[in-house]
C-alpha cells in the first residue's frame, strides 16, 4: 500500500473512531488547505451517509475576502450545517490586531471565540486539521488530544496512545481535540489536494496582488481597514499564501506558481518552513505551546 | 535531492506514490547522543529548512552544549520544560524523507521512568535503532530498550554504535560491541539486525560513507533504512476487518466501515461474522464514490453483505475457512502506564479494536524485571513496571495473539472513574476452560466486592436534631457520588421504619433495636462494597458508639448535622415542633427528651450558615480525601 493511501486510510479510522466515541461532535472549518483535506476525508469516511456532524468557523471578522466566498461555496456544495462564531464582546470592543497586537487579538478572537462555541453548544469531540510537522509543541500531541473542563491542554497529563486504539472516555466537562492529519506533511497536503482535485481558496495560487512590506514580511492589503504607515505604499506583487489566517497575520511569499504542479514543485524546493508567514508563532518563546495551554488549536 | 520542476511533477507524483512509509523508534538517552542522531537524520535528508536552521543557531547560543556549533538536539526537544532543562519528556513524532522511503521516527526518552513513553513509540514501529555509546558498551538500559522494543513486536534492529570518534574509529571496539549484543539478543527472533559504527555529531556513516572506518563494508545507516525489507505479514495472512462503524444512510444501504486487519477480501468472497459466528459472502466493496473488486490490510473500506445479518461496532468480518478465536479469558502482558498501581480485581475498560468490554485482572503470574529479564512475584503493578497476568472480560473478545497481529492482540485498559488509559497489553493466548481455575482461587470477599465497584465502601452516618437538614445533606452527597459513577444506598425513616422495622415503635428498647437494625444492614451493605448513607437522629452516643464498633476504623464517618435547635424549630418541616411542644408528642428529641452531642464526629456541618450544597460538597471532600 502506498503512502497516500496509508495516510488517507488511517485518517480515516482515526475519523471514524472519534465519532464512534462522541456524542456530539463537531468539525473545524477553518477554510484553508488542512481543512479542506480534512473535509474531503470526514465524506469518505461516512460515505454514502454525509459526515454526522456540523462544521464550525470561528470567524474573527479579518478573514480574507476570498476567504470568505469560497466559505459560502463551499458550505452550499457540501449540503453539511456550518456553524459560523464570532466572539462577538471581541468585535464590539473593537478588538483588532493592529491596536492590540497579535497575541491579545489571537486570544480574545480565536481562543475566546472558540471556547464560546464549544461551551455554547456542548461539542465533545472536535476535530482539528493541525499536522505534527507543523510546530515543535504539535509534534508532542496525541492525536487524540484531551482537554480539561476549561479547555486547557498539560502537556505533562496527555494519554498514553498506543497502537492505533484511542481511548474516548471522557468525563463530565472534559472534551477531545482529534487530529487525523498528524502524521502528514505540508508536502503530503499538496499531493493529495492534486491528486482528488480538491477545491482551494485561490489566495494559495500566485497572482499580482497589492501588498505592503512590514517588519520584512509581505502583508497583503485585502480591504481599507489595513493602516498603511507613514513611507508604506502599497505596491502590486506576484504573490501567493502557502498557509491562511487573518489577513493582517498572514505573511505572502513573492512566487510565479499559479498551478497545482507549480506549487508543489515549489514546496518540495523551497527553503522556508510553512508556518513562518504565521506572525504569531513566534511573538513569545515557546509561544504555540502556551496558546494550545489556553485552548487555542 | 535535484531540483524539481513543475512539468516533471507527472513522474514525480508517481514516484511518490510508490514511496512507502517505514516507521522506527529511536532508544537510547541524551547521553548516547540520541536527539543529535535526529537531528542529523532531518538535517541529511534536507528536512530542516532555512528559518529553522536560523531559529536553531540562535537557540544553540542560549542553551546548547555544542559551543558556537549547532546543537542538532534542539531540534527535536519541543516543549518548553524539556528545552529549559535539557531532557526528553515525551514521545515526539518526526517527518521525513529520502528518494526512495518516507519516514516517521518516533523519538522518547531512554531511561527507566520512561519505559512506558518507549513502549508507546515502539507499538506503531516497524524498526527500531538502539543507540550505543561506544565508550560505554553494551549497558542495563540497552538490555532494557532491547526487551521494550521486542515485547512490543520489533523483529527489525539496527544497532548504532554511536561517538566512534572518541574511540578512534577503532574496528575492535565495535567488533567487541556487536558481538556482545548480538549474543544477548540470539533468542529475540529477530528479522534483521544491522550493527554500524557511527559518529552522529559529524555524520560519519550516517548518510555518507566514513573516510574513518574502511575497515567496516556494510551500509551506511541511510542505506541501510531506504533497503531495509520490513515487509508485513499482514496482506498475506486471512482475511480481517473489525467492524469501526455501520452506515445506515438510508433503507436500502447497510454498510460495514473498518479497516482491514489482516488479509484482503475480494466481492463475492464468503466470509464469517465474530463473535455470532453467521456466515454469508461480500456483496461489494466501497471507497468514496468507487466500488473496489478487493482490497487488502491497511485500508480503510466499507463492506456490503449479502444477508442481512446481525453486525455491530466491535465485531469481526472473516474469512470463513481461518476464522480467528473468540474467548472471555486470556493470558497477557501487561504494561502499567500510571501512578495509581493495578489492583488484581478491579474492574477497567479494555479497548482491543474497535470493541470495548470490561474487564479484570485475575491473578498477576509473576513481574519480569525490565533490565535483567527474571521473574519476580508480585501483588499490585506499579508504574512501568510489566508482568504476564490473567485477565477476564464481561463479553467475548474476537482477537489473534499479539504476536500474530498487533492490531487484533493489542489493548489498553482504562480507568472507570478517571477514565485515563492505565495499561497497555498484549494478548499470548486464551485461556481454555480446563485452565479456568482461576475462577475458584479469587475469593470473593468485601475486598474484591468493592474493587470491582471502583471504591472505597463506607458508613457515612448523619446525626442531629429533627429539621436540622441531615437528610437534604444526605441526599445531595448521594446525587453528587452518583453522578461520579459511584454505587451508593441511603437508609433513612422513610425506607426503614415502613418495612423492615415497622413493628417498632417509639418506646426507649424499640429506638434501640430500631438503630441496631440499621446498623446492621449498614454493613451488610459495607460489607457489599457500597457506599450507605445513613440519615436518622440516633441522638445517643451508646448506640452511635455501637454501630461505629460494628465497623473497620476507618470504614465508619460520623457527621453531625449542628444546626441550632432554634432554627430547626423555625423550619419545622413537618409540623413537629409545634406538635412537641403543646404535648402532642412524647419523647421528643431537644424538646423533652435529650440529644448526646457527639465528641469525636469525623465533621460537624451547621445548614443555618451553609447552603445543603456547601455541606455535602465538605462531607465529599471529607470522604475522598480531596
Amino acid at each position: 500500500m502506498n503512502h497516500y493511501k496509508q495516510l488517507e486510510a488511517e485518517a480515516i479510522e482515526i475519523i471514524r473512531e472519534a465519532i464512534a466515541g462522541s456524542r456530539k461532535p463537531v468539525m473545524m472549518y477553518s477554510i484553508g488547505k488542512d481543512s479542506s483535506v480534512m473535509l474531503h476525508l470526514a465524506r469518505k469516511a461516512f460515505y454514502p451517509a454525509p459526515p454526522p456532524f456540523p462544521l464550525l468557523h470561528i470567524d474573527t471578522t479579518w478573514k480574507f475576502q476570498e476567504m470568505y466566498a469560497h466559505r459560502k461555496k463551499m458550505a452550499e456544495e457540501s449540503g453539511m450545517e456550518l456553524i459560523i462564531h464570532t466572539n462577538q464582546e471581541g468585535k464590539k470592543a473593537g478588538i483588532n490586531p493592529f491596536t492590540h497586537g497579535s497575541s491579545y487579538y489571537t486570544d480574545v478572537m480565536k481562543t475566546q471565540g472558540l471556547r464560546q462555541a464549544l461551551d455554547h453548544h456542548g461539542f465533545d469531540v472536535v476535530f482539528g486539521g493541525a499536522r505534527r510537522d507543523e510546530e515543535k509543541s504539535r509534534a508532542k500531541e496525541r492525536i487524540f488530544s484531551f482537554r480539561s473542563a476549561g479547555h486547557r491542554w498539560d502537556p505533562k497529563l496527555q494519554r498514553p496512545e498506543l497502537w492505533n486504539l484511542y481511548n474516548t472516555r471522557m468525563r463530565p466537562g472534559e472534551t477531545i481535540r482529534v487530529f487525523p492529519l498528524s502524521n502528514w506533511t505540508e508536502l503530503d497536503i499538496w499531493q493529495y489536494l492534486h491528486v482528488e482535485k480538491i477545491p482551494i481558496v485561490p489566495l494559495y495560487f500566485a497572482k499580482q496582488r497589492p501588498v505592503v512590506i512590514r517588519n520584512g514580511q509581505l502583508i497583503m492589503v485585502d480591504d481599507n481597514r489595513i493602516p498603511i504607515e507613514p513611507g508604506e505604499k502599497p505596491q502590486m506583487r506576484m504573490i501567493r499564501f502557502r498557509t491562511l489566517g487573518c489577513y493582517p497575520l498572514t505573511a505572502a511569499v513573492e512566487s510565479p506558481a499559479t498551478t497545482m504542479e507549480e506549487i508543489i514543485a515549489e514546496t518540495f524546493n523551497t527553503v522556508s518552513s510553512e508556518r513562518q508567514g504565521r506572525l504569531i508563532d513566534s511573538d513569545q518563546p515557546g509561544s504555540m505551546e502556551k496558546k494550545k495551554q489556553e485552548g487555542y488549536f | 535531492m535535484a531540483e524539481l520542476h513543475a512539468k516533471n511533477i507527472v513522474q514525480y507524483l508517481e514516484e511518490q506514490r510508490q514511496k512507502e512509509t517505514l516507521r522506527f523508534i529511536t532508544c537510547g538517552s541524551v547521553d548516547d547522543g540520541k536527539s543529535t542522531l535526529i537531528g542529523r537524520l532531518l538535517y541529511e535528508s534536507k528536512c530542516i529548512f532555512d528559518d529553522q536552521l536560523k531559529a536553531l543557531e540562535s537557540e544553540s547560543k542560549r542553551y546548547g552544549t555544542q559551543g558556537e556549533k549547532i546543537d542538532f538536539a534542539l531540534l527535536v526537544d519541543g516543549l518548553e520544560a524539556e528545552r529549559e532543562q535539557g531532557i526528553t519528556i515525551d514521545v515526539a513524532y518526526r517527518f521525513f524523507a529520502t528518494e526512495r522511503r518516507r519516514y516517521i521516527v518516533a523519538d522518547t526518552p531512554g531511561h527507566e521512568q520512561y519505559t512506558r513513553n518507549m513502549a508507546t513509540g515502539a507499538s506503531t514501529a516497524q524498526m527500531a535503532i538502539l543507540l550505543i555509546d561506544s565508550r560505554k558498551g553494551i549497558l542495563p538500559q540497552t538490555r532494557r530498550h532491547h526487551r521494550i522494543v521486542t515485547m512490543m513486536g520489533i523483529r527489525h534492529i539496527v544497532l548504532a554504535v554511536n561517538k566512534m570518534d572518541l574511540m578512534g574509529f577503532e574496528q575492535s571496539v565495535f567488533d567487541r560491541i556487536e558481538a556482545d549484543y548480538r549474543e544477548f539478543a540470539k533468542d529475540a527472533n529477530l528479522k534483521t539486525l544491522q550493527a554500524i559504527p557511527l559518529a552522529a555529531v559529524s555524520g560519519d556513516n550516517v548518510l555518507k560513507r566514513s573516510e574513518n572506518t574502511p575497515w567496516y563494508k556494510g551500509p551506511t545507516l541511510f542505506d541501510h533504512m531506504d533497503t531495509v525489507s520490513v515487509q508485513e505479514v499482514a496482506t498475506r495472512g486471512a482475511f480481517r476487518m473489525p467492524v469501526q462503524w455501520v452506515s445506515r444512510p438510508n433503507l436500502n444501504y447497510r454498510g460495514f466501515c473498518g479497516r482491514i486487519a489482516e488479509g484482503s477480501v475480494k466481492t463475492g468472497d464468503p466470509v464469517r461474522v465474530l463473535p455470532s459466528g453467521k456466515t454469508t459472502t461480500v456483496k461489494s466493496i466501497d471507497f468514496f464514490e468507487d466500488q473496489l473488486p478487493e482490497a487488502e490490510a491497511g485500508a480503510s473500506v466499507t463492506l456490503t453483505l449479502n444477508d442481512e445479518v446481525d453486525v455491530s461496532r466491535g465485531d469481526l468480518i472473516v474469512t470463513t475457512d481461518h476464522p480467528p478465536e473468540v474467548a472471555d479469558q486470556f493470558q497477557v502482558k501487561l504494561l502499567w502506564l500510571t501512578e495509581e498501581p493495578l489492583v488484581p480485581g478491579r474492574s477497567y475498560w479494555l479497548k482491543v479494536h474497535a470493541k470495548e468490554v470490561s474487564a479484570t485482572v485475575m491473578e498477576i503470574k509473576y513481574r519480569e524485571d525490565i533490565n535483567t529479564g527474571s521473574h519476580l512475584a508480585a501483588k499490585v503493578l506499579n508504574l512501568n513496571e510489566i508482568a504476564v497476568v490473567t485477565i477476564s472480560t464481561t463479553h467475548p473478545v474476537v482477537f489473534e495473539p499479539y504476536t500474530v497481529n498487533r492490531t487484533l492482540g493489542g489493548f489498553v485498559l482504562i480507568d472507570k472513574l478517571s477514565c485515563a488509559t492505565v495499561g497497555a497489553g498484549m494478548i499470548d493466548f486464551a485461556l481454555r476452560r480446563s485452565t479456568n481455575i482461576h475462577w475458584q482461587s479469587l475469593e470473593v470477599g468485601k475486598t474484591q466486592r468493592a474493587l470491582l465497584k471502583n471504591q472505597t465502601p463506607r458508613c457515612i452516618w448523619f446525626t442531629g436534631l429533627s429539621g436540622s437538614g441531615k437528610s437534604t445533606v444526605a441526599n445531595q452527597l448521594e446525587k453528587r457520588l452518583h453522578a461520579e459513577g459511584r454505587h451508593t444506598y441511603m437508609l433513612d425513616g422513610d425506607n426503614i421504619r415502613h418495612g423492615l422495622n415497622r413493628d417498632l415503635g417509639f418506646t426507649d428498647a424499640d429506638r434501640v433495636e430500631n438503630l441496631r437494625r440499621v446498623a446492621e444492614v449498614a454493613k451488610l451493605m459495607v460489607d457489599a462494597g457500597l457506599i450507605v448513607i445513613v440519615s436518622f437522629i440516633s441522638p445517643f452516643r451508646a448506640e452511635r458508639r455501637a454501630a461505629r464498633d460494628l465497623f473497620a476504623p476507618e470504614e465508619f464517618i460520623e457527621i453531625h448535622v449542628n444546626t441550632p435547635i432554634a432554627e430547626c424549630e423555625k423550619r419545622d418541616v413537618k409540623g413537629l415542633y409545634a406538635k412537641a411542644r403543646k404535648g402532642e408528642l412524647k419523647n421528643f428529641t431537644g424538646i423533652d427528651s435529650p440529644y448526646e452531642v457527639p465528641e469525636n464526629a469525623e465533621l460537624v456541618i451547621d445548614t443555618s450558615k451553609k447552603s445543603p450544597e456547601e455541606c455535602a460538597l465538605e462531607v465529599w471532600r471529607l470522604i475522598e480525601g480531596k
